[in-house]
This record gives C-alpha cells, sequence and structure tokens, in this order.
C-alpha cells in the first residue's frame, strides 16, 4: 500500500468511527461494526480453552472462596456427581464475570455485590463469613433469596444475585464431563443408526 | 484453477461470481461444470469445514461453556467466523432510531457464507407461493411458476441431499420418487407433538432438511444431474463418494467436516474446483460493477483486503450472488453517466421490497417428558419434524385476520448441556438448591419444548434499503441504510402463531412459561430469522422490476443476480432451497445464452 492510500483509508475509517458516535448506536444495537475486544471474530474453534486463558480472573481470594462455597451449597456432592467447586465452577463464574463483553459487566456487579452481601449477611446473623457457616445455617440464609418470586422485599436484590449465580453454577457444572454424565446426557457419540427413542419411552408416553 | 491471490487472476473469465453462498456456490458450480471459466470473488476468508469444525468440542472445553458474545452471536462453536449482526469496520445504518423499524443483518465474511451455519432446512416454495397476489390481491406475482422451477427443485434436492417426505399437502410440493432421502425417526418430544397437536387438526410431519441419512447414490445421481457431460458426472459422483452419511452427533450449525449436511464449502465449491475451471479470489471486497458505457458489464472492482488496495477483474457475465442486501449495495455503488442511481436501476426499484420472515416464539415446560429413561436425542443434529402451514382454506375466507401462513419449527430433547442448561427454571422448582436442585435439574433436563413460527412477510413500500448518505466502511464503501416496517398482517400473524403454539403446549399437558402477547412485541426484529431476500426483485416488467425470470437485469443484459434479491414473495418456506434452485435455473440460462452468443 502506498502512502497516499493508507492516509485515505486511515481517515476513511476515522471517519466512520466519528460517524458511529455521531449516531450515538449503542453497543447492542444492530449493525455498529465495532471492534471485537475478546477472542475477535475468528477464534481457533478446535482448541481447548480453560478460563484465564483469554482474559484475566478477577475474583480476590476472598471473593473466590465465599464463591466457591455457594457454589457447593447450590450444586453439593451427591451420588450421582461430585460437588461444583471440585469441577472448578468458581473458576467458570470468574471467567464469566471477568469477560469483556457486553453484558458481563452488569453480571459483574450482580455478583461481586451479591458475595459481599452474603458475607455481610453472614457475618450479621451468624457473625462469620460465609465460608465459616455450618450447613444449617447456609441454608437459613438461602432460603431467604432462593426464589425471586417469593423473596421478601428487603431481599429482592440478593434473590436476584442468587438467581443469577445458581444459574451461572449450573452452566459451569453441567459442561463438564462430570455434570454431562449427572444430568444424563448419552449424546455426542457417533452412531450407525439412529433408531428414536427405545420402547420404555413411547411406553411411558403411551405412544407405543 | 484454484484459490487464488489477486495477482494470479487470468486476463478475463467467462463468468465472474461475487460471492460463495448458496447462491455463488450453486452458480459457481453449474457454469463451472458446464465448462465456463469462473472466477469467484469472496469478501472473507478462505474456510475448510473438513479441517475447522468443531464436530465433538463440547461446551465446557469454550470460552464461557460456549456461550453467546458479540463476536460469535450464535455461540463459540457455531460455523460463522467473521460475521454476525456486526461485522468490525463494516457497519450498516439504520432510518430509525424506533426498535421496531431496525433491520438487522446477519453477514458471514467467510468462504461459504452463511451456508455453513444455516439451519438445514429445506422446503420448496408451492404454486400459491409463485403467484400469491394472484390469490389475494397483496405483494406481486413472480413472472413463474411452480412447473417452471420444480425441476430444479428435483435437482438440487438430488445434488445437496436432502431427507424428508412427500405426503401430498396443499402448496407443500412433493418431491418426485427417487429424489429425497429417507427422514430420521422422530424424537420421544416430536412424537409426541405430532399426537397431541393432530388432536387440534395441527399436523406434524417430518421436514425436509439438507442432511445426508444414508450416503448418496453416486452411481444413479449424476447421470441424471449432467446428462451428456462425462466429465461433470466424473467429478460429481468422487464428490458425492467423498460425503458420509449423518453420524447422528454434533449440531450442524457448527459445520460438518464428513460433509454429512449442506454447506457451499463442502458440497458446490470442491467439484466445481475439481473441473479445473473455476478460481476463487478470498478476501476480495467487491465495491462495484464496470460498464462499458454501452449496456454490458465488464468487470468488477475489489478491494483486496490483504492489501487494501482496489483490484479489477473482467468478464463476459457478471454474476451478483453476495447476499440480497449486498447485491443492492453493490448495484448502488456503481454508479455511471447512464446509471447516476446504481446500476441496473432505470426503475428505480433496487433496494426496494426487502423482506424478512416473520418470527414468534414460545416455550413451555412438558411434565410428561419428566424423568424419561435415558437414550440419545442427538439425532440429525437439528429438527426432524416440522408443522406445514395448514389453515390456507380459513385464510383464504378471510377468517385469520392476517393473509398469508407460517410453518411451525420446534425443539425437544436432552441436547447437549450449554451455559443455560438447568437456568431459569425457578417458575417450575419454585427456587431450589442443593441436592434438591440436582434432582430437579436431571428430572427437569429436556422437558422444555420450544416453538417458532416462521412466516411469510409481504413486501410493502417502507421495507427497503439505500445508500447511506455518508457512511463509509473500513474499505471507502459507502455502507447501507436500513428502513423497515412490519404491517398488520404480519404482527397479526405473530400473534397467531403465540396463541397456536400455548394451544399445542396445553394440549402436550404443558404449561407455556411466558403467556402470548400482543403481535407487535411477538414478532421479531426485522432481519432476525436471516431470510433477507427481495431488493432486486424479478418480473415481467423492466418498468416495475429489476430482473426478469432468468435473474438478469432488465437494463444490462449480461449482470444477473442469483441470491435472494430477485425473490418477489417470501413464503413462509425458507429461502435457501430456492435461491439454490433459481440460482441452478438462471446459470443453465447463462450457458445456453453464452453458447448462443448472445451475452
Amino acid at each position: 500500500m502506498d502512502r497516499r492510500t493508507a492516509i485515505k483509508w486511515m481517515l476513511t475509517a476515522a471517519a466512520s468511527v466519528a460517524a458511529l458516535r455521531r449516531d450515538s448506536f449503542g453497543a447492542d444495537e444492530p449493525g455498529t461494526g465495532a471492534p471485537a475486544v475478546g477472542y475477535g471474530t475468528d477464534p481457533d474453534l478446535l482448541k481447548v480453552y480453560k478460563p484465564g486463558d483469554l482474559w484475566q480472573l478477577t475474583f480476590t481470594a476472598a471473593q473466590r472462596a465465599t464463591a466457591a462455597a455457594l457454589c457447593d451449597t447450590i450444586i453439593p456432592a451427591d451420588a450421582k456427581g461430585p460437588s461444583a467447586s471440585s469441577l472448578k465452577v468458581p473458576d467458570f463464574i470468574d471467567e464469566w464475570i471477568s469477560a469483556p463483553y457486553d453484558g458481563h459487566a452488569a453480571d459483574k456487579k450482580t455478583i461481586i455485590d451479591g458475595l459481599t452481601w452474603l458475607d455481610a449477611e453472614a457475618q450479621k446473623r451468624f457473625k462469620n463469613d460465609f465460608t465459616g457457616l455450618i450447613a444449617s445455617q447456609k441454608n437459613a440464609i438461602c432460603d431467604d433469596i432462593c426464589y425471586t418470586a417469593k423473596a421478601k422485599p428487603e431481599f429482592t436484590k440478593a434473590a436476584q444475585f442468587f438467581k443469577k449465580f445458581r444459574d451461572l453454577t449450573a452452566g459451569g457444572y453441567y459442561t463438564t464431563p462430570e455434570g454431562m454424565k449427572d444430568i444424563g446426557y448419552v449424546g455426542n457419540v457417533p452412531l450407525a443408526t439412529f433408531d428414536g427413542p427405545p420402547p420404555e419411552v413411547l411406553k411411558k408416553l403411551g405412544l407405543a | 484453477m484454484p484459490l487464488i491471490t489477486s495477482n494470479k487472476t487470468q486476463p478475463t473469465y467467462d463468468v465472474i461470481v461475487v460471492g460463495s453462498g448458496a447462491a455463488g456456490g450453486q452458480t459457481a458450480y453449474t457454469c463451472a461444470m458446464e465448462g465456463a471459466k469462473v472466477l469467484m470473488l469472496e469478501a472473507g476468508r478462505n474456510y475448510d469445514p473438513v479441517t475447522e469444525t468443531p464436530m465433538f468440542q463440547t461446551n465446557g472445553q469454550a470460552p464461557l461453556r460456549g456461550g453467546n458474545t458479540t463476536d460469535k452471536p450464535f455461540g463459540f462453536h457455531d460455523a460463522t467466523v467473521d460475521g454476525g449482526w456486526s461485522v468490525p469496520g463494516e457497519p450498516y445504518t439504520s432510518a430509525s432510531d424506533d426498535p421496531e423499524r431496525k433491520f438487522w443483518w446477519w453477514r458471514a465474511r467467510m468462504m461459504g457464507g452463511r451456508t455453513n451455519h444455516w439451519g438445514r432446512i429445506s422446503l420448496r416454495n408451492g404454486p400459491y407461493d409463485f403467484k400469491p397476489y394472484s390469490r389475494d390481491g397483496l405483494g406481486f406475482d413472480w413472472p413463474l411458476r411452480y412447473e417452471d422451477v420444480a425441476p430444479y427443485y428435483d435437482k438440487t434436492e438430488m445434488l445437496v441431499g436432502v431427507f424428508g417426505t412427500s405426503p401430498g399437502m396443499e402448496n407443500t410440493p412433493d418431491s418426485p420418487p427417487g429424489v429425497l432421502l429417507p427422514p430420521p425417526k422422530a424424537r420421544a418430544g416430536e412424537m409426541l407433538a405430532q399426537q397431541r397437536a393432530k388432536q387440534l387438526g395441527i399436523p406434524v410431519i417430518p421436514i425436509h432438511r439438507a442432511v445426508l441419512t444414508v450416503q448418496q447414490d453416486a452411481n444413479r445421481l449424476p447421470a441424471i444431474l449432467h446428462p451428456n457431460n462425462p466429465k461433470a458426472q466424473r467429478v460429481l459422483a468422487d464428490a458425492m463418494r467423498s460425503r458420509a452419511a449423518c453420524f447422528w452427533a454434533t449440531p450442524c450449525g457448527r459445520g460438518c467436516s464428513i460433509k454429512a449436511n449442506y454447506q457451499s464449502t463442502t458440497v458446490h465449491i470442491p467439484p466445481a474446483l475439481a473441473t479445473g475451471n473455476l478460481d476463487i479470489l478470498p478476501n476480495a471486497m467487491a465495491r462495484e460493477v464496470t460498464y462499458d458505457g454501452s449496456g454490458k458489464a465488464t468487470g468488477v472492482i475489489y478491494i483486496d483486503k490483504a492489501t487494501g488496495q482496489e483490484g479489477r477483474v473482467q468478464g463476459k457475465v457478471i454474476v451478483l450472488a453476495a447476499s440480497s442486501a449486498e447485491s443492492v449495495r453493490i448495484l448502488l455503488n456503481s454508479k455511471s453517466a447512464q446509471f447516476p442511481n446504481g446500476l441496473a436501476n432505470s426503475s428505480g426499484k433496487v433496494g426496494k421490497y426487502i423482506m424478512d420472515t416473520v418470527g414468534a416464539s414460545l416455550n413451555g415446560h412438558i411434565p410428561a417428558l419428566e424423568d424419561l429413561p435415558l437414550h440419545n436425542e442427538d439425532g440429525a443434529g437439528g429438527a426432524h419434524v416440522y408443522v406445514p402451514w395448514w389453515l390456507y382454506k380459513e385464510q383464504l375466507a378471510g377468517k385469520l385476520g392476517f393473509a398469508r401462513g407460517y410453518h411451525i419449527e420446534f425443539s425437544s430433547g436432552r441436547h447437549m448441556p450449554s451455559a443455560t442448561t438447568a437456568a431459569g427454571m425457578e417458575w417450575i422448582t419454585g427456587g431450589s438448591y442443593g441436592r434438591k436442585f440436582k434432582e430437579d435439574a436431571r428430572r427437569y433436563y429436556g422437558t422444555a419444548m420450544g416453538f417458532a413460527g416462521r412466516g411469510e412477510m409481504i413486501p410493502n413500500d417502507d421495507s427497503y434499503c439505500d445508500l447511506d448518505p455518508k457512511m463509509k466502511d473500513k474499505w471507502g464503501i459507502p455502507v447501507l441504510r436500513f428502513h423497515w416496517k412490519w404491517s398488520a398482517h404480519e404482527t397479526r400473524q405473530a400473534a397467531h402463531m403465540q396463541k397456536t403454539f400455548a394451544a399445542i403446549i396445553e394440549s402436550m399437558g404443558g404449561k407455556v412459561r411466558t403467556p402470548p402477547t400482543e403481535g407487535r412485541k411477538a414478532i421479531e426484529p426485522g432481519g432476525k430469522i436471516i431470510h433477507e431476500v427481495g431488493g432486486t426483485i424479478m418480473g415481467a416488467d423492466p418498468k416495475t422490476s429489476v430482473t426478469n425470470q432468468w435473474c438478469q437485469t432488465w437494463d444490462v443484459k449480461n449482470l444477473f443476480i442469483t441470491d435472494g434479491g430477485p425473490f418477489v414473495s417470501n413464503a413462509d418456506k425458507n429461502p435457501t432451497l430456492t435461491i439454490m434452485a433459481l440460482a441452478w435455473r438462471s446459470s443453465d440460462y447463462i450457458i445456453d445464452q453464452l453458447r448462443k452468443g448472445n451475452l
């Protein structure tokens, strides 16, 4: 590219950006052509990624510990699968709230504010951080915030945090090999034929 | 002839094709198979599904568990790269700030374009769909009939491989024997919907999708598709033998490394390249079609994205297949003394009558599907059944309050867990956590069913695109500005969709998650269904249309548009199969006219 073309090109690009600002399109608007800030529009789709590979994680040690305790309150170990924290679900939540994409900053505020509230509430009720509580004490708090539709007005915000946190915990957990097994996903294997639902399924549905 | 760079183009070509998706792929395929020397320009990079498709990657291996981002709007493993609702440095604008009047434009700047990730739903337009004005007095008739296109539907289905059945339903055409591949068995939720919807008079039948449920018959089909052309037959037979049948795993939206589904990059382009008659120039952003001032297009000016420099190529025939809106943009940017408002635009209709598909959806929880014995429901990576439009008579009698129909697509089953698995369950669990939550997650996994309507929009004067008077993209090319408005035909249809979905969900003993609402709230924004067509409509009159029935522009006889642009209406049937059938038909015409020395 010669210098004149390069300058013309740069000016055009600058004009486009200025025009975008002038029209004040938000980030969730169609067609803004805003530059990417995350993994870009052409990432390696075959690679295996883990939290922290693409952008820095941002939990403090204390936040991570509280998050882990809450993860395991939501998804503890049972006969069919391990606990959420043992599968590094807190790392996924950290990845999520630290991501440079639309909406993630809002989720970060919800999660960080919620974890802070959780420790404060634990102190208020039981003079301890959430991580130091016994199960019945954790449940006492969670019972007040686990259902947004039924939460008392003073717990509205905490319930919204809990809802978001539970969704993230589930998404993080059930996408692991152990979580997929736990929930009963048996696909993602090549088959010679697709036979449809087995007889016992048809029978249960009254379709046999 | 192969994949090339700017400095390797030939001095001239028989046919230059702009675009490499369904339209560009089919056009290049047909022309190259018939011996024409073809150059394909693609604005994005080369893309090879065989080596790049994440076939068995799990969401747990992806950033954000595979969730949507602005970089990958349909999720991390979606096949689309360098594309989406926004393309960095390549904006488009809306004339209105009103969200109801904005148009969303999905572009895929990559070899094969949007065919890499599409849903593979391959429905034929029926006889009514080509003559909608004659039927109800709205919109326009096409200058051709179903019978004119039917042989090309046959050929396209045989070439790309489409499964389905021919149940003989109204305006839902059958395919002749030996054309379709056998449909896969329905999944549990699909079968339950079929049984219950029947009581409502709603038919659930096998869908048609471009997925090989069995391998294609490479001994039989090539001779049917390319009679008297032994070389094309040989090339196609080899290509068909290189495609495997579906192995019933991994979603089609990721693309398919075993070539079991159709995408231009696995089905159209490889045999076209194997003829030796096709050059492909990727990273070439077409800016304008050049014109000789006396009735003929001479070539294409493009920006080489690798260098930012302008390139020029020459050809006897120029075919725009860049997606309907992008082809409009190229025409409007091709200005000359004879065509100050854009090439082939003496009618003033370039950019007019853009259409999308009407979309509305509703989700429900189906208790009958709880705790079903575990089994693999991956299937053919998408729907196995659907509901074709079933109320033609009621509609014609004026009983519905909207003029055109819709079909219903739905999803069920235990999909591979994603970032949203077991999320948003409060409304059925009452907010469980702990061991109870884990039990609930198992119990309710795969019990959600989502119903989505895909309906016909009638073209209107308020939905069009033109050039933004000021904004240019980073290549210095003026960008499109969209104008959009749904009419009451579409919003009433959207409301009807949601009521129907609620009735189906309830017939299955299910609970609707969010109740049906009014049409203006139910309807998806324009463009969101990614069925953008129109903008260079075909017709019988040069004063009111841009092309004739051969997708040949009235004004410039060696200039063709084979993408969705010439669509005169946008039936509820997903447009891709019709785009390919019409592109094949136009390409046969191009070859014939070239041989006769008319172009």
